[in-house]
C-alpha cells in the first residue's frame, strides 16, 4: 500500500470517528424514543428497541398537547422569520447603499452593541412586555427578536456589492428610494435574504430563555420550553422525553438539511474577516 | 341619530346581550403535578352544577411551579384559582396577590388539621383553604428490614440509627440504607423542628440555624452520611427512585403521601406487599416526632374578575366528596379530618396501615417560618448542608455561613418592619 | 445637491429595525443599568414605595458574595478549557475535511454540522441520559474499557467537564465551517511554492496555512469566547448549577436571582458585571491579536 493510500484511510477513519461522535447521541435519542418504558435506562445499555412502539409519541400528542406546542413553535419561528427578513433586509440595504445623516455613527454603535450579552436587558424587557400586554402571548416572544444587528450586518455586507450604476440609473429614471429597493435591490439580495431566513428560523425555533420567561400557559409554550417543563416533571420517563426531544429537533434538522446551501453560504461567505 | 344609526345601535345592543348570555364565563385554575392532571376530573361536576361556567385547568410541574407563579404575578397573568404549596402562602400574602377566605371557611375551620390550617394563617387572617395535607414520614422496604432482623419500624432516633446500621451490615455494598437527596430541605428541617429549633429568631428577621437544637439535628443528619448510611447522591443524577426502590438499592425514604399512589402504580406486582410506612422517629422517647405541616391549599387570586365564582369553585373542591375523589385519583390525603371517616380512605388492610401512619403523623405537624423568603432560605440550607456533607467545610462553618446568608436575605424584611414600626 | 423635501426615504427603510432595536434592546439595557442601582425585588413589585435606591450597593454585595465568585470561577473554567478545546476540534475537523483526498465531503460536512442545528434543551436532555452513571452511553463505554463509570453530573469534579463535553460536541461544527471557509481562501499557489521548496506537511501548515488563517482564527476566538461567557442552558437543564454550585454560571446566577427570587436589582447588576467582563476579555483578545500580528509580520 502506498503512503498516500494509508494517509487516505487514516483520514477517512478520523472523519468517520468524528461523524459517529456527532451522530451517535442523536441516533440513540431517536432509537430510545421508540423503546418501551424502562428500556432506555436498562443496564446494560440497549441500542435498539426490543419492540418499537409509538406510545410515547401518542402520549405526547394526545395527553400532553405537544401538537399545540409544535404549532406554537412554527408560528413563532415563521412570523419572526418573515418580519425579520423584511425589517433587517430593508435596513441592511439602506446602510449599504444609502447616505443619510448619522449613518456611520449608528453603524459603529451597532457594532459595539454586538458585544452586549442578550440577557442584560431581559428583566426590564419583561416589565416592558408586561406593560404592552404581551406577557404570555406569542407576540411577546416574536417582537423583541425581529430586529437583529447581526442580520443587518449580514445583509449590508452582501448589499455592498450591488453596483451603484444600476441604482443610479433607476434614480435617473425618477424612481423613489423605496421603489428602487423593492424593484431593483430586492431581487439582487435574494440569496442573502434566504440565508437570513434560515438563520432566523433556526434561531427562533431553538430559542429558549426568552420564551421561558414570557410564556406562562403551557398551551402557549414553544417546543423548547415545553420540553424543559416536561423534563422537570417526568424526569423518570426517559423514553417519553426522548420522543419529545425528537419532535423538537426534527423540524429544525430537516429544514437545515433541505436549505443548507443558503445557511452554509452565510457562514462561509460573510463575516470571516476579523 | 339617523334611522339606520338607531337600528345599528339596537342591533349591537341585542348582539352583545346575546353574546354575554351565551359566551361562557371562564375560570382559570392552575394545578401542580399530579393534582393538575386530576383537577380536570374534579371540575367536571362543578361545571355541570354551574351551566355557563367553563373551568380551564392548566397543569404545572412542581419543579417550575414557584417560578411560574411569580412570573405570572409580575406579568399579570395569574389565574383565578391556584393550587399552591402552603409554604408559599406567606409570599403571596406579601405580594398582596390573594384574597382572604375567613368568611368562606368560618363554619368548617375546626374540621381542618390544626397544624395544617395554621400554615394558611397570617396576621390573624386566613389566606388559603387547605386542600390536601402533606407531611413526610418513613417509607421502607419491610421485607428487607425483616430479613435483616430489624424489629419493627424505629420509634426513636437511636432505634433508627440502629436499624440503618443493621441494614448496612446485612445488605452489603451498593446498598444505601436511606435515600437522602441533597436537594430536599424537608428532612433536615424536620429533624431540626423535632429538636425544638425555631430556625429563625427576632421575629423571623435573623437566622438561627447554628442554635444548639438545630445544630444537634443537623449533626445527626450529617452523621448519616458520615457513616455511609446515605449516599451523597445529588438530585441531578437521573435517579429513578422507583426503579431503585424496587431493586432494593435503598431501604428507607422520607417522603410524602403522593408516593402511596406512585409506588402502588410503579412497583412490580411481586413487591406489592414489600413496603410499609411509619411515622417519623422522635429524638427521644416521650418527645413527639413531629413532621412538616405541608400540603397544598387553594387560593383565590386578587386579580380574579369572578371572586364569588372562584370562591364557589374552591368550596366545591374542598367539599368532602371532592376530597374523597382527590384521594381516589391522586392519593392525596384530605386536609379535613372528617373526610378521613367520611370517605373510604384506604380500603383494604394493607392500604389502611400505610395511610394510618399519615393520620398519626398529621396530629403532630409543625409549620416552617411563615415568611416570603422561606423558599430561598431553604435553598441556601440545602447548599450549605451539601458542602458539609461533602466534607468541604465543617458543620459549624456551614451553619455560620448559612446564618450569614439568611441575615442578608432577611435584610429587606428587617428594613420593612423597622419602617412599619415608625 | 438638491435638498430633498420631507423625510429622507432612507429612514423609512432603517426605521423599523432601529425602532425595534431602540425600544426592545437599547431601552431595556439602559433600564437595566438604572435597575441595578436599586434594590428592586418582590416587595417592590407589589408596592413601589418599598423600593430603595442603593447606588453601588448591589455591585458591592455582588463582589462580596462567594456565590458570585463561584459563578465567575465556573464560567472561567468553562471558557478557558472549553474554548480552546472547542476551537481545536473545529480546526482539526476543518483540516481533515479540507484535504483534497476526502470523498463524500458535502455529506460529511452536513453530518458534522448537525449538532449545531439541534435545540440545546433537547440535546441537554439526551446528554443527561447519556451521562447516567449506570444506564448511560458513557457508563457503557467505561465498562467496556474496564473503568468504573463516572457519576458525571453528580460529582463536583466531573460536572463541569461534562458540560464542556456537551458544549464542544454541540458547537464544533460551526467553527469548523468558519475555518473551512478560511482554509479555502488560501491560494493554492502558496502551497505549490512551498512544496517546490521542499517543505513537508507540518512546515507547510505552519508557514502557509496558519498565517492566512490568522484573521479567521482571531474571529473564531473572539466569538467563541463571547458565546461561552454566556453559558446558561446546559447547566439550567442538566444540573441546575449543582452539584454544590460547581456548574453555576454567571448567566444562570442572573437568571436565578432575577426570575426565581425576583431580586431584579441585584440580577441586573450581575448582568452588567458580565457585560464588563465580556468587554475586558474581548478587548484584551483584540489587543493581543494586534501585538501578535505585528510580531509575525
Amino acid at each position: 500500500m502506498t503512503a498516500s493510500r494509508v494517509a487516505s484511510i487514516a483520514l477517512h477513519a478520523a472523519l468517520l470517528v468524528l461523524a459517529v461522535t456527532a451522530m451517535l447521541p442523536l441516533l440513540w435519542m431517536v432509537s430510545a424514543s421508540f423503546m418501551p418504558v424502562g428500556e432506555a435506562t436498562a443496564v446494560p445499555l440497549r441500542w435498539m428497541p426490543s419492540r418499537p412502539t409509538l406510545e410515547h409519541y401518542r402520549t405526547l400528542f394526545e395527553r400532553m398537547d405537544l401538537g399545540r406546542q409544535l404549532a406554537n413553535s412554527c408560528i413563532v419561528a415563521g412570523i419572526t422569520t418573515v418580519l425579520a427578513v423584511l425589517v433587517n433586509g430593508m435596513a441592511g440595504y439602506a446602510f449599504a447603499k444609502l447616505q443619510f445623516r448619522g449613518r456611520d455613527r449608528i453603524l459603529r454603535l451597532m457594532l459595539l452593541a454586538l458585544v452586549v450579552p442578550g440577557q442584560i436587558g431581559m428583566l426590564p424587557l419583561f416589565l416592558l412586555v408586561r406593560e404592552l400586554g404581551l406577557v404570555n402571548r406569542l407576540g411577546g416572544v416574536v417582537v423583541p427578536g425581529v430586529a437583529s444587528i447581526f442580520g443587518i450586518f449580514l445583509v449590508r455586507q452582501y448589499a455592498l456589492s450591488i453596483p451603484d450604476s444600476i441604482l443610479d440609473a433607476a434614480r435617473v429614471d425618477g424612481a423613489g428610494e423605496l421603489g428602487i429597493f423593492a424593484r431593483v435591490a430586492l431581487p439582487l439580495v435574494m440569496p442573502i435574504l434566504a440565508t437570513l431566513a434560515v438563520f432566523t428560523f433556526l434561531g427562533a425555533w431553538n430559542d429558549f430563555l426568552w420564551p421561558l420567561v414570557v410564556l406562562a400557559d403551557e398551551t402557549r409554550y414553544t417546543l423548547p420550553v415545553g420540553l424543559a417543563s416536561l423534563a422537570g416533571e417526568h424526569v423518570q420517563d426517559t423514553e417519553l422525553m426522548m420522543a419529545g426531544a425528537v419532535i423538537t429537533v426534527a423540524p429544525a434538522v430537516l429544514l437545515f438539511v433541505a436549505l443548507q446551501r443558503y445557511y452554509l453560504a452565510g457562514i462561509m461567505g460573510g463575516g470571516v474577516k476579523g | 341619530m339617523s334611522g339606520s344609526g338607531v337600528a345599528a345601535a339596537l342591533l349591537l345592543l341585542v348582539a352583545s346581550g346575546v353574546a354575554s348570555a351565551t359566551s361562557p364565563v371562564e375560570l382559570r385554575v392552575w394545578g401542580m403535578g399530579r393534582e393538575g392532571e386530576v383537577l380536570r376530573d374534579l371540575v367536571a361536576v362543578f361545571e355541570e352544577a354551574h351551566p355557563g361556567v367553563r373551568v380551564r385547568v392548566q397543569q404545572i410541574p412542581w419543579s417550575a411551579a414557584h417560578e411560574k407563579l411569580l412570573t405570572a404575578f409580575v406579568g399579570g397573568a395569574l389565574p383565578d384559582v391556584i393550587q399552591v404549596g402552603n409554604t408559599w402562602i406567606p409570599e403571596l400574602v406579601a405580594l398582596d396577590a390573594v384574597l382572604p377566605v375567613d368568611d368562606q371557611i368560618a363554619t368548617i375551620r375546626d374540621d381542618f388539621f390544626p397544624g395544617i390550617l395554621d400554615t394558611n394563617v397570617l396576621d390573624g387572617r386566613t389566606w388559603g383553604v387547605p386542600w390536601y395535607a402533606d407531611t413526610r414520614i418513613l417509607f421502607y422496604r419491610h421485607d428487607l428490614t425483616a430479613a435483616a432482623g430489624v424489629d419493627g419500624p424505629p420509634a426513636t432516633w437511636a432505634e433508627w440509627l440502629a436499624a440503618l446500621e443493621r441494614m448496612q451490615r446485612s445488605a452489603g455494598p451498593g446498598h444505601s440504607p436511606i435515600l437522602l437527596p441533597l436537594r430536599e430541605w424537608q428532612t433536615p428541617v424536620i429533624l431540626a423542628l423535632q429538636r425544638g429549633a425555631t430556625l429563625l429568631r427576632d421575629e423571623a428577621t435573623r437566622g438561627d440555624f447554628a442554635s444548639p437544637p438545630a445544630r444537634t439535628a443537623f449533626d445527626f443528619y450529617l452523621d448519616l452520611f458520615r457513616r455511609g448510611l446515605a449516599r451523597r447522591d445529588a438530585a441531578t443524577q437521573v435517579t429513578n427512585v422507583y426503579q431503585d426502590f424496587a431493586a432494593g438499592r435503598f431501604t428507607f425514604y422520607v417522603t410524602g403521601p403522593w408516593n402511596l399512589g406512585e409506588l402502588a402504580r410503579r412497583l412490580p406486582p411481586a413487591l406489592e406487599d414489600a413496603w410499609r410506612t411509619a411515622p417519623m422517629p422522635s429524638p427521644a422517647p416521650g418527645v413527639p416526632g413531629v413532621s412538616l405541616a405541608g400540603g397544598a391549599s387553594l387560593v383565590v387570586s386578587r386579580s380574579t374578575t369572578e371572586p364569588a365564582l372562584a370562591g364557589a369553585l374552591v368550596a366545591h373542591l374542598t367539599d368532602i366528596p371532592m376530597l374523597c375523589r382527590l384521594y381516589d385519583l391522586a392519593g392525596d390525603l384530605p386536609a379535613r379530618s372528617s373526610a378521613w371517616n367520611g370517605c373510604p380512605i384506604a380500603r383494604d388492610g394493607r392500604d389502611e396501615e400505610r395511610t394510618a401512619a399519615f393520620w398519626t403523623q398529621l396530629q403532630a405537624v409543625r409549620a416552617t417560618p411563615k415568611i416570603p423568603e422561606w423558599e430561598r432560605i431553604a435553598t441556601r440550607l440545602t447548599h450549605h448542608l451539601e458542602l458539609a456533607v461533602r466534607g468541604d467545610v465543617t458543620l459549624d462553618v456551614a451553619l455560620a455561613a448559612l446564618d450569614r446568608d439568611v441575615d442578608a436575605i432577611l435584610e429587606k424584611r428587617r428594613w420593612l418592619r423597622a419602617r412599619e414600626a415608625e | 445637491m438638491r435638498r430633498r423635501r420631507g423625510l429622507d426615504p432612507a429612514w423609512l427603510l432603517v426605521g423599523p429595525a432601529l425602532a425595534i432595536l431602540a425600544v426592545f434592546f437599547a431601552g431595556p439595557v439602559l433600564a437595566s443599568f438604572v435597575l441595578s442601582l436599586t434594590d428592586f425585588d418582590l416587595y417592590a413589585v407589589a408596592r413601589l414605595d418599598r423600593l430603595r435606591v442603593i447606588g453601588a450597593g448591589n455591585y458591592a454585595a455582588l463582589l462580596a458574595s462567594p456565590r458570585f465568585w463561584r459563578a465567575v470561577r465556573n464560567t472561567a473554567y468553562f471558557v478557558l478549557v472549553g474554548g480552546p478545546l472547542s476551537i481545536a476540534v473545529s480546526l482539526v475537523a476543518a483540516l481533515l475535511l479540507d484535504a483534497p483526498a476526502v470523498r463524500w465531503k458535502p455529506f460529511l460536512r452536513t453530518v458534522l454540522f448537525l449538532p449545531v442545528v439541534t435545540t440545546l434543551v433537547a440535546v441537554a436532555i439526551v446528554w443527561r441520559a447519556i451521562y447516567h452513571p449506570r444506564a448511560g452511553l458513557l457508563a457503557w463505554l467505561c465498562t467496556q474499557l474496564g473503568v468504573t463509570p463516572i457519576d458525571w453530573l453528580g460529582d463536583p469534579v466531573w460536572a463541569m467537564p461534562a458540560i464542556i463535553l456537551l458544549a464542544v460536541w454541540k458547537n464544533f461544527g460551526f467553527n469548523m465551517l468558519v475555518f473551512l471557509a478560511g482554509l479555502q481562501s488560501v491560494p493554492e499557489r502558496l502551497y505549490e511554492a512551498a512544496r517546490l521548496d521542499g517543505a513537508g506537511a507540518w512546515p507547510r501548515f505552519r508557514h502557509v496555512t496558519l498565517p492566512v488563517l490568522a484573521p479567521t482564527f482571531g474571529f473564531v476566538v473572539v466569538t467563541t469566547t463571547i458565546g461561552y461567557l454566556q453559558l446558561f442552558a446546559e447547566p439550567y437543564v442538566m444540573t441546575q448549577g449543582g452539584p454544590a454550585e460547581h456548574t453555576l454560571s454567571i448567566v444562570l446566577l442572573m437568571y436565578e436571582e432575577g426570575f426565581r427570587w425576583w431580586n431584579l436589582g441585584f440580577a441586573a447588576a450581575v448582568a452588567f458585571v458580565l457585560f464588563a467582563i465580556i468587554l475586558v476579555v474581548t478587548g484584551a483578545q483584540v489587543l493581543l491579536r494586534r501585538i501578535f500580528t505585528r510580531e509575525v509580520a
